[in-house]
């Protein structure tokens, strides 16, 4: 947080059926649907945050991801962020204030791995849905499906890790929380955060630039793990893998996809990490456990299956 | 009794039964089949595309990077998003580059 990147503040999300997606992030996710705008966009948030939306949905020919964005401490520190970013050589577009609804203005720019990433300061806090800011109860009745806790993360697929890695750490303050090295040294994997989790953003290597992997939303127990993948069956949801735990980060989870093909993980639990830990490192010749600490080898989709 | 469609996919010369409504993709799976790859299951992802070289389907929303409007002029489409209303006999599309993880 040293250079104020506070945390995820939403991802845009491409679909190809609103009507299909909806019903998946809501009913079976359990997100709760917070607006709309004259775009067709929908705006989605978990139960447990502050502000109006963490996640947008679009309707769309391609799948995959529009863009992720980090919420900053205050106006000051995206005025610093931004001229950081340009004096770095990274070209940087203005969105206006209100383009999404209730969402101050915006700094798009576009990383080496061919990733649209965003910094905003101010959206509309709203309290989390359900509970007071005085005296909550421990949680709100009414929610859905899996009862997703939070948006977490994503994981996306691209080329040029290195100078991907240096905007993030060098210009927005992130901390290389675990990595995959190969036989040469070369980063192939990084886990990168501003937080105490093992990634708020992480990349792993890929010839095509702008892949989507997954966005990943936090449940509190494996039991709710356990009853994400009842609501997977009972749904008849495309199933990736899962349940079970990854090695990089000892996360439990389970991998499914969106009606589009978009991938979604809900997982709980993983390591901590503060700025005086070092990386934790995976070799590339372990990548099975590292992926898949029971299989202990990737399934084939693992590396091929992205929107 | 539902009619039913029979579904050839050439390469390997597997068959399976298709029940109408239901996706080629899913069927195979159902027969315990692994003859066209499995990916998202949702028209996202482009792993099952097949050719149709004979036969009548309906298709669902699939992405248009992997099935742009010439190639589905040509009966290239996924698997996972194609419902046949007749036999077909499917070709498996040679494998995209896969993704490679080291540099």
């Amino acid at each position: 947080m040293k250079k104020g990147v506070m945390r995820p503040g939403h991802v845009q999300i491409r679909v190809l059926d609103m009507d299909e997606a909806l019903k998946h992030y809501t009913d079976l996710l359990g997100l709760i649907e917070t607006d709309r705008d004259d775009q067709g966009r929908v705006y989605l948030k978990a139960w447990t945050e502050v502000d109006k939306f963490s996640v947008v949905l679009r309707e769309a020919d391609e799948p995959g991801m529009d863009f992720m964005a980090f919420k900053v401490v205050d106006e000051t520190a995206l005025q610093q962020l931004e001229k950081d970013l340009v004096a770095f050589g990274v070209e940087v577009e203005q969105i206006p204030e209100g383009e999404l609804k209730d969402c101050g203005r915006r700094i798009r720019f576009t990383v080496p791995s061919g990733h649209a990433f965003e910094l905003f300061a101010d959206k509309l806090y709203t309290g989390k849905w359900g509970v007071t800011d005085v005296n909550p109860e421990a949680w709100p009745r009414g929610l859905q499906g899996m009862k997703a806790v939070r948006f977490d993360h994503c994981l996306l697929y691209g080329p040029e890790l290195a100078a991907t890695y240096d905007i993030f750490v060098n210009v927005l303050g992130f901390h290389l929380a675990e990595q995959v090295l190969d036989p040469e040294g070369n980063r192939i994997a990084q886990f990168l955060t501003v937080s105490m989790k093992e990634h708020d953003i992480a990349f792993i290597h890929h010839e095509e630039k702008g892949k989507f992997h997954h966005a990943s939303f936090f449940l509190e127990t494996w039991e709710d793990v356990l009853r994400a993948a009842d609501l997977i069956t009972m749904t008849d949801t495309s199933i990736d893998i899962g349940p079970t735990r990854h090695g990089l980060t000892h996360g439990k989870t389970i991998y499914f996809f969106d009606p589009s093909g978009n991938r979604n993980e809900v997982f709980c639990g993983g390591d901590y990490t503060y700025p005086d830990h070092k990386p934790v490192t995976w070799q590339a010749e372990q990548l099975g456990k590292a992926i898949f600490y029971h299989d202990r080898q990737l399934n084939e989709r693992f590396l091929t299956v992205l929107t | 009794m539902v009619q039913t469609f029979r579904i050839c996919e050439q390469h390997s010369g597997r068959s399976f039964i298709c029940e109408p409504g239901q996706s080629v993709l899913k069927a195979m799976e159902q027969q315990g089949l692994r003859c066209v790859p499995v990916g998202c299951r949702g028209g996202g992802c482009g792993l099952c595309k097949v050719r149709v070289l004979a036969g009548d389907y309906e298709c669902g929303k699939m992405s248009r990077v992997h099935i742009p409007p010439d190639a589905l002029a040509k009966g290239e489409v996924l698997a996972c998003r194609i419902y046949p209303q007749s036999d077909l006999a499917i070709e498996c599309q040679p494998q995209q580059a896969v993704g490679q993880v080291t540099k």
